[in-house]
């Protein structure tokens, strides 16, 4: 049965798109068939992460309201066949995004793949509730710094109380993916840990994604980060991830680009 | 000096990880619509302190530790000096 999951954080800029591309891009190369969609109407970019940017014709507002057919505006990879992507609109302004609109499009999904990736927005308007509101997994995408861990709890309460499974009783299930993480920083305590992230926030560990340079690397040349470079530490971290995310138990670890012993030393188990 | 001062040097993602707390059990609160525990204690003990000492709202600590064997809650009130209290 088909999965809808959504990647949300409630601030911009923690690596909701990359995430989504990368964890869309890992899903596809081990056979499920995925599509990410984009819903910042407005601010669209999951189509320039992805390297599709020119190949945008119609977009989610225009299947919304009925103006294309889903299959005229899904674009599909062109490295890997089973991935596709749904673009946002860039002209139109997120009310157009409507909650019945938005079901059907996502039920005619369900039929087509094995997973259905929403890519929220930044903040908790529209955008962000139409990302996460038919959702049956989260991914909350949180950086190892205050304020993210603050809106990142927020995006919790509404995850627990917004959502379609909430509202009927339901409990979402819940990810914590964090990124941009420095583990010799965290050690020399200039960095929140890995710890003290998971007492606050209390949800399950999903992958660590370590700072690195690789992140930009892919998204400069447009290819999601686990296929322009799966032997990287995100990349590897992001393939680890989905491994979990698919019911998997693997062992947590902090991947590293370089020859250290930091992922061995701070090796740890999954929650 | 130099290098005392590197050995006393505070580290910042302990207080990060405070602060983030406090605020939380706050946020977590007002979000809910109803108050949580934390907030409610605090409110409660502060209006039977207040009963025989005056104390500002910002003088009273209430802080709850969950751990997995045991759990803490830490009440600290600051009560002013006998001569301000008198004046």
């Amino acid at each position: 049965m088909a999965k809808v999951l959504v990647v949300t954080s409630g601030k911009g800029g923690v690596g909701k798109t990359t995430s989504s591309a990368a964890l869309g891009a890992a899903l596809a190369h081990g056979g499920e068939k995925v599509v990410v969609i984009d819903f910042d109407v407005g601010l669209r970019n999951l189509d320039l992460v992805m390297g599709a940017e020119r190949r945008v014709v119609f977009d989610l507002i225009n299947v919304v309201q009925g103006d294309a057919k889903l299959n005229q505006a899904l674009i599909r990879d062109k490295r890997i066949e089973n991935l596709s992507l749904l673009p946002a609109s860039q002209t139109r302004d997120k009310d157009a995004l409507t909650e019945e609109g938005v079901a059907r499009v996502l039920d005619e999904l369900r039929q087509k793949f094995d997973w259905i990736i929403c890519d929220s927005p930044a903040g908790i308007e529209r955008g962000a509730t139409m990302a996460m509101r038919h959702a049956d997994v989260a991914v909350v995408v949180t950086n190892p710094e205050v304020s993210s861990v603050r809106d990142s709890d927020r995006i919790i309460g509404l995850l627990d109380s917004k959502t379609e499974l909430a509202e009927k009783g339901g409990r979402i299930e819940k990810h914590l993916l964090l990124t941009r993480y420095d583990p010799v920083r965290a050690e020399r305590g200039e960095m929140l840990k890995v710890d003290d992230v998971l007492e606050i926030l209390s949800i399950p560990l999903i992958g660590i994604i370590p700072e690195s340079e690789e992140v930009l690397r892919a998204s400069n040349v447009g290819s999601p980060v686990t296929l322009n470079n799966p032997g990287s530490a995100p990349g590897r971290a992001y393939f680890d991830a989905v491994r979990r995310l698919k019911g998997e138990t693997v062992e947590l670890t902090i991947p590293s680009d370089k020859k250290s012993l930091f992922g061995k030393l701070f090796g740890r188990r999954a929650a | 000096m130099s290098l005392l001062s590197f050995f006393n040097r505070r580290t910042s993602a302990p207080v990060a990880r405070e602060r983030l707390q406090i605020l939380l059990a706050h946020e977590r609160g007002i979000v809910g619509g109803k108050p949580d525990l934390v907030s409610q204690l605090r409110e409660e003990i502060l209006a039977v302190v207040r009963r025989h000492v005056m104390v500002e709202q910002d003088n009273v600590q209430v802080k709850m530790n969950r751990d997995s064997d045991i759990s803490t809650l830490e009440i600290e009130i600051e009560i002013p000096a006998p001569a301000a209290a008198g004046a």
